[in-house]
């Protein structure tokens, strides 16, 4: 049991997925606009990421070494279709706002990367953990840069209003102020860790 | 002249990278040499431009076959192949370019702005938001195929100044928690900055 709790803990803190091993960028500074946004990104991303790990699991002895990668992402393009279809029918606001990087899940590193380095050598149970944390982790840094973004960019925090629009800056909600804030929280992250 | 400002549109307006975030991988990863920089930027022009004619006639396809939920999986499928397609011609007929390339070309599969840009130009509704010029343009495959082209170009820019300034910037004393992706992030938030200028312009 204590070896699944550490598997399922290593992906929200120790190997966080943004902060410690910087993958998959690109939804993180393009979704994260508000934390509403962000969250629901981390929530699909990690739909996926569970189910991939569960199947790939469960093929590694069918998949031939050769042609592992391909059949890896025909399993990832499966669900990323599955979670695009089911938010277009039952989340259209959000799959609105998240439109392209819904289809684009299929090439974030994070979920190949869980496939290849754990999944494909680990039992279903573990393989299963490991997705649930490394999803938890993406999810939760998603959900803070986001918020953060939010606070500065409009003054509010999930939609709540902290303090008037009139002092907010927008330029936080805008493309520089993704890559500034990831920036910073990433410096913070590593002094937290040095210490 | 509509033809040209969807140069200017998609390389300074809504850079690729500095405004769609599409790419980040690739610009992070290989931008801390000039050199280097330039072949993934060839590379990358290549295949998107490539790619993206493949999946527009492939999305025609599916269209017709009423299968269009397959997209996601066909389309991320016929860019692997095509990589692995290019990097063996490559290898035959021009061995001195695929050593320019070939260290690149296995990274491209994964590199989201090909998929980004095939889903974009092969969905009539989404090419039609990225073509300026008020209506003139129709999306069809020759401005889907300039679009692409133009998006690689910017790709190319953003990368090349991206790599400059860090090669500056590795002799730059930088405070110890900044050190690696942090400073690189700031730097390229400034540049992004820098791109929001031109905002408006088409």
């Amino acid at each position: 049991m204590s070896n699944g709790m550490k598997t399922l803990t290593n992906g929200i803190l120790k190997e966080n997925p943004t902060f410690a091993l910087v993958l998959g960028m690109c939804p993180t500074l393009a979704t994260t606009t508000s934390a509403i946004n962000g969250m629901s990104m981390g929530l699909a991303t990690l739909f996926v990421l569970v189910c991939s790990n569960v199947v790939i699991s469960l093929l590694k002895n069918l998949i031939p070494d050769k042609v592992r990668i391909p059949a890896f992402i025909v399993v990832i393009a499966t669900f990323v279709t599955l979670v695009q279809l089911l938010m277009q029918a039952y989340l259209p606001a959000i799959y609105d706002v998240l439109g392209l990087f819904i289809p684009l899940i299929v090439v974030n590193c994070i979920v190949l990367g869980r496939a290849e380095a754990f999944a494909a050598k680990n039992s279903v149970g573990l393989s299963a953990l490991d997705g649930i944390g490394m999803g938890l982790g993406f999810t939760l840094s998603l959900t803070v840069i986001g918020a953060i973004r939010e606070l500065l960019g409009t003054g509010a925090i999930f939609g709540l209003s902290v303090y008037s629009d009139h002092y907010a800056s927008l330029i936080f909600v805008l493309a520089p102020g993704a890559f500034i804030c990831l920036a910073y929280l990433m410096a913070v992250m590593n002094k937290i860790v040095k210490k | 002249m509509e033809y040209f400002l969807i140069f200017i549109a998609a390389i300074f307006v809504n850079n690729i990278v500095l405004s769609q975030f599409l790419g980040i991988c690739p610009f992070l990863g290989v931008s801390k040499k000039i050199d280097t920089a330039l072949g993934m930027s060839a590379a990358v022009t290549f295949v998107l431009v490539l790619a993206t004619v493949v999946t527009y006639l492939l999305q025609k396809l599916l269209i017709l076959w009423h299968v269009e939920f397959l997209q996601t999986i066909l389309f991320i499928l016929v860019i692997a192949a095509l990589v692995q397609m290019i990097e063996i011609i490559l290898k035959k007929v021009s061995p001195s370019l695929y050593q320019a390339l070939g260290v690149f070309l296995p990274l491209i599969t994964t590199n989201c702005c090909i998929l980004g840009v095939a889903i974009i130009v092969a969905d009539p509704a989404q090419l039609m938001q990225k073509l300026p010029g008020g209506g003139v343009l129709i999306p069809n495959l020759l401005t889907g195929t300039l679009y692409a082209f133009a998006t690689a170009i910017g790709f190319a820019l953003a990368l090349i100044l991206f790599a400059g300034i860090r090669e500056q910037l590795a002799l730059a004393k930088v405070p110890e928690a900044m050190k690696g992706t942090p400073i690189a992030l700031l730097t390229a938030g400034l540049l992004a900055m820098a791109f929001m200028g031109f905002s408006g312009v088409v």
